[in-house]
């Protein structure tokens, strides 16, 4: 959809799976779900966040797949492995710096989140961030996000490597990239 | 003799829940075979409503798409919401009568059952008087099965005794902004929320009960807003909150008392309001003298400086709301805790203005409109009171009898139970209520039950208070019955019938005229469809409160609904009450009204000294008679579990996962720890959607609040103490928590 873009704002997340279960309604993956929400740690603390494919502008899933499998159409979207030549060896799995691919055993395949292709290319918004009635998932028009409290960012700084990705992540205003290992604080990693 | 014609286990073997985890055909069948059509309806749980379009092949419903033009969710949705089309074409559906048998139920044709239904009933009330039979209802029936219920029990069983499971939930609240406003609806429609500057939610666990409700409250904030929670846990909504207020259950009177306290003590009250558009100020502020911040600070357990902030930014801003569900609402005081929120919103002049009210969450699907057309016990339809000789002669005109053949005023929900076990009632019809899995302390309802000499339900699962039944009449879904409801903003709104009943089951109101046929009353229950009903309805409700006679299916679809009161047919409804400080009394000031403190019904001591309260979470609705048959949602909440803060549950030796007996004056239950910082450590959390063993409320009490006669479900006194072993219904491994992510 043109002049959409995808928003994640974990700030926003409530912990209700409408996602998670909306997902797995789609008739192409049946009943599973590609997305994930993780309870961060229920023990201290009500804090919730989605995870849906960040879509990389180079995938990792892509990068280290032994089989050439993993492609990503020329409107960025990174799709499930091709199943021909798919060899469920699970590197693309191990290797997401979000934790996104999913090896479907049954299927000798790995799945993922695609931003619902099949709605998006039909005028429809993602189906996750249809029905998040948070709006911790949201397709909308940049403009919409004007006067947040929170900021879009797409880098990501994982040690060494730096990500650059489809989908945004609202972060507190005073960050422009989002680093997560203590090596991004570290001066030895910018040598 | 209504006991039960089976053991439990064997019922539950035959009659579920068992769950359903994908649409007929499997997800396979989806893309080989597209929907024939998609319908544009609402949700049937929870007072959002939810629009939503429901997939449709072979008259049956087989999946969801988001409704993205209803201008309420905007396509949003939550988890409940997603799966609701599982309940269709469900393993357990009922698809004939049941007549109960020695050795369990059998099934029945239509005149059997109802013929028998109809005798039994009369029989009784020849016997022991009209009053010896009473009727439940529900709150998530539509409007006109609901209107159409109230009819039927003072027409064709002539009864007083008409009450529903709304009892449960709303009735604190309405009784509150009766008394208050002289109007039983939210005053503010929910677009109003982002426009507020401060948003004080209290008592309500909007995340997981009202979950659409939490894109409002973020937009506020977006614009600016700060967020003000008071609850006893840290509800999800809490992880965005400006100011947190860990009121101890029981206590939130004390705490809004304080609020006023300080803004009087201030002087940030609106006087120009109050003389211009209230009475009764005075007393008030009177009684809130003796309520400064470190007396309430005591009583609350919520810091003075907090109270303080609360109170300030509330009162000084330019544009405040208050939310409130059932965390005020279920208590001995619930009416008192509502009225003091009215109290703080009419000294600071917040209400009848965009972004400025008090507002209640309602909690069933069809809450609001469930309460406004006669199916409580001392209601006639339009919010009109039943003891009013106006609203009776009103009522009769329409119904074609004399006011004298309407009678009067019955028990509630609760008081009926306790009618049934003194053995004054005999006889009960009963439709869309759970009493056994929702009513406080079910041993004793379960007692009662089980001296019924008859007891009717219309049900399409067999619930588990219908393993009591003589005669269970296989009805409708809400998606099988054309109909309106009211949102939770008094949003009049249009539920399509996207599918008919399956085999031989039968639409609600279609049984309830046949029951009436068989009663004598044939003339006055000849409706051929619910659009005839809703017809009656407009009249019947025209002049009341609750207003409805400018109401038509074709104005709902064309506005995406229709806001009442709405008294002609060229009115476009009412979004907003109060504007311009007009209430709804006679004299058209809202009445301030004092508010006593007193405490609970079931105060904690030395032998219980732990408080419990219960409530929901946002995988269950209710007493769990849909949802615990929806396999997806099952497995987000599998079996309820009691939250313990960890210096309470160190103090027992508990850690999480570990099987936990929670004793109250009247049973004890086991079930498993989730050990959490983000509950009181004075206080512990289960939630009430199962039955039998697993039913949190074995534990809660009867005490009702005297006004409103709603259970105080929110606080009982309990003891903890780490069980030996697991209780029967345990499943072999411990089951998954809900903090673990699922592969």
């Amino acid at each position: 959809m043109f002049g959409y873009e995808f928003f994640v704002d974990p700030s926003r997340c409530i912990g209700c799976k409408a996602c998670e279960n909306a997902c797995a309604e789609c008739d192409t993956h049946r009943g599973a779900p590609m997305i994930h929400v993780d309870f961060i740690d229920r023990r201290e603390t009500i804090a919730t966040v989605p995870t849906v494919c960040m879509h990389c502008d180079e995938p990792t899933c892509a990068e280290v797949c032994p089989a050439d499998a993993i492609k990503k159409t020329e409107d960025g979207i990174v799709q499930s492995s091709l199943k021909p030549r798919c060899v469920a060896c699970s590197n693309c799995v191990l290797a997401c710096p979000f934790g996104v691919p999913k090896m479907m055993s049954a299927l000798e395949q790995m799945q993922k989140c695609d931003m619902c292709y099949d709605r998006t290319s039909e005028g429809l918004r993602p189906m996750c961030a249809t029905v998040c009635p948070s709006q911790a998932l949201a397709y909308v028009r940049p403009e919409r996000l004007a006067g947040r409290r929170e900021w879009p960012t797409n880098v990501f700084q994982f040690g060494n490597q730096t990500v650059t990705t489809k989908v945004f992540m609202m972060v507190p205003a005073s960050e422009t990239a989002l680093a997560v290992d203590v090596v991004d604080y570290m001066w030895e990693g910018r040598a | 003799m209504a006991r039960p014609p089976l053991p439990v286990e064997a019922l539950l073997e035959r009659w579920g829940p068992h769950r359903n985890d994908a649409p007929p055909g499997g997800f396979a069948e989806q893309s080989r075979r597209p929907p024939d059509r998609l319908v544009k309806t609402h949700c049937c749980f929870c007072g959002q409503q939810c629009g939503i379009q429901l997939k449709v092949r072979d008259d049956q419903v087989v999946g969801f798409e988001p409704w993205e033009e209803f201008p309420f969710n905007r396509g949003m949705l939550c988890p409940k919401g997603v799966r609701r089309y599982l309940q269709n074409a469900h393993p357990d559906r009922l698809l004939s009568p049941l007549m109960r048998t020695e050795t369990g139920f059998r099934e029945a044709g239509w005149e059997e059952a109802l013929d028998f239904t109809a005798r039994r009933l009369r029989e009784i009330q020849e016997r022991h008087g009209k009053d010896a039979v009473a009727v439940y209802g529900g709150a998530s029936l539509t409007t006109e099965k609901a209107y159409l219920l109230g009819k039927f029990a003072r027409l064709a069983l002539g009864t007083r005794h008409i009450d529903y499971n709304g009892r449960l939930c709303m009735v604190s609240a309405g009784t509150a902004y009766k008394l208050a406003f002289g109007i039983d609806r939210s005053p503010n429609p929910w677009y109003d929320i982002p426009r507020a500057q401060v948003v004080f939610v209290i008592g309500a666990n909007v995340a997981e009960c009202s979950p659409i409700t939490t894109d409002y409250i973020w937009r506020c904030r977006d614009n600016g807003g700060k967020l003000i929670v008071a609850d006893p846990r840290l509800t999800p909504i809490t992880r965005n909150a400006d100011l947190y207020l860990p009121v101890r259950p029981g206590t939130d009177l004390a705490l809004l008392l304080a609020m006023l306290h300080v803004v009087l003590r201030d002087g940030l009250e609106d006087r120009a309001f109050i003389q211009a558009h209230t009475t009764g100020f005075e007393a008030v502020a009177e009684s809130v003298k003796a309520w400064d911040p470190r007396r309430a600070a005591d009583v609350t357990g919520v810091p003075p400086d907090a109270i303080e902030q609360a109170a300030r930014w509330f009162a000084e801003a330019d544009r405040a709301m208050a939310l409130h569900a059932r965390g005020l609402e279920h208590h001995t005081k619930g009416v008192e805790n509502c009225l003091a929120v009215v109290n703080l919103c009419l000294a600071t002049g917040q209400i009848g203005r965009e972004g400025a009210g008090c507002n209640m969450i309602t909690g069933q699907g069809n809450g609001q409109g469930g309460r406004e057309h006669g199916q409580k016990c001392d209601q006639l339809p339009g919010q009109r009171s039943i003891g009013d000789p106006a609203a009776r002669a009103h009522v009769a005109r329409v119904w074609g009898v004399s006011p004298e053949e309407i009678p009067q005023a019955g028990w509630s929900a609760q008081e009926i139970m306790e009618a049934i076990h003194r053995g004054e009632i005999k006889g009960l019809l009963s439709i869309c209520f759970n009493p056994l899995v929702s009513l406080p302390d079910s041993g004793f309802t379960r007692e009662a039950l089980e001296k019924l000499e008859f007891f009717g339900v219309i049900e399409f699962f067999l619930s588990e208070t219908a393993h009591h039944a003589d005669v269970v009449l296989a009805g409708s879904l809400q998606e099988e019955e054309e109909g309106v409801t009211c949102s939770v903003e008094g949003r009049v709104i249009h539920i399509q019938r996207a599918v008919p009943p399956p085999a031989n089951a039968r639409a609600d109101s279609w049984i309830v005229c046949e029951l009436a046929k068989r009663l004598g009353q044939a003339e006055r229950f000849a409706f051929a469809s619910p659009r005839e009903i809703f017809e009656e309805l407009r009249e019947a409700s025209r002049g009341g409160v609750a207003d409805y006679y400018g109401i038509t299916y074709e104005k709902i679809d064309a506005q995406m609904g229709v806001f009442w009161p709405c008294p002609t047919l060229d009115h476009p409804g009412t979004p907003r009450l109060f504007e311009g400080g007009r209430f709804h009394h006679p004299d058209g000031r809202a009445k301030f009204q004092e508010t006593e403190w007193r405490a609970s019904g079931d105060p904690p001591d030395e032998h219980f000294p732990v408080l419990l309260t219960t409530g929901r979470v946002v995988s269950h609705y209710l007493s769990g008679t849909q949802t615990r048959r929806i396999g997806p949602l099952l497995d987000q909440y599998p079996e309820p579990q009691v939250e313990i803060h960890p210096r309470l549950a160190e103090q027992h030796g508990i850690a999480d996962g570990d099987w936990v007996t929670v004793a109250t004056r009247r049973a004890e239950m086991t079930l498993q720890a989730s050990v959490v910082r983000t509950i009181r450590p004075d206080t512990v959390f289960i939630a009430y959607h199962w039955a039998g063993a697993r039913s949190a409320n074995q534990l809660t009490h009867r005490s009702l609040d005297p006004r409103s006669k709603i259970p105080e479900f929110k606080v009982s006194a309990c003891r903890l103490s780490r069980a030996a072993k697991p209780p029967a219904w345990a499943p072999r491994r411990k089951v998954a928590l809900p903090v673990r992510r699922a592969d």
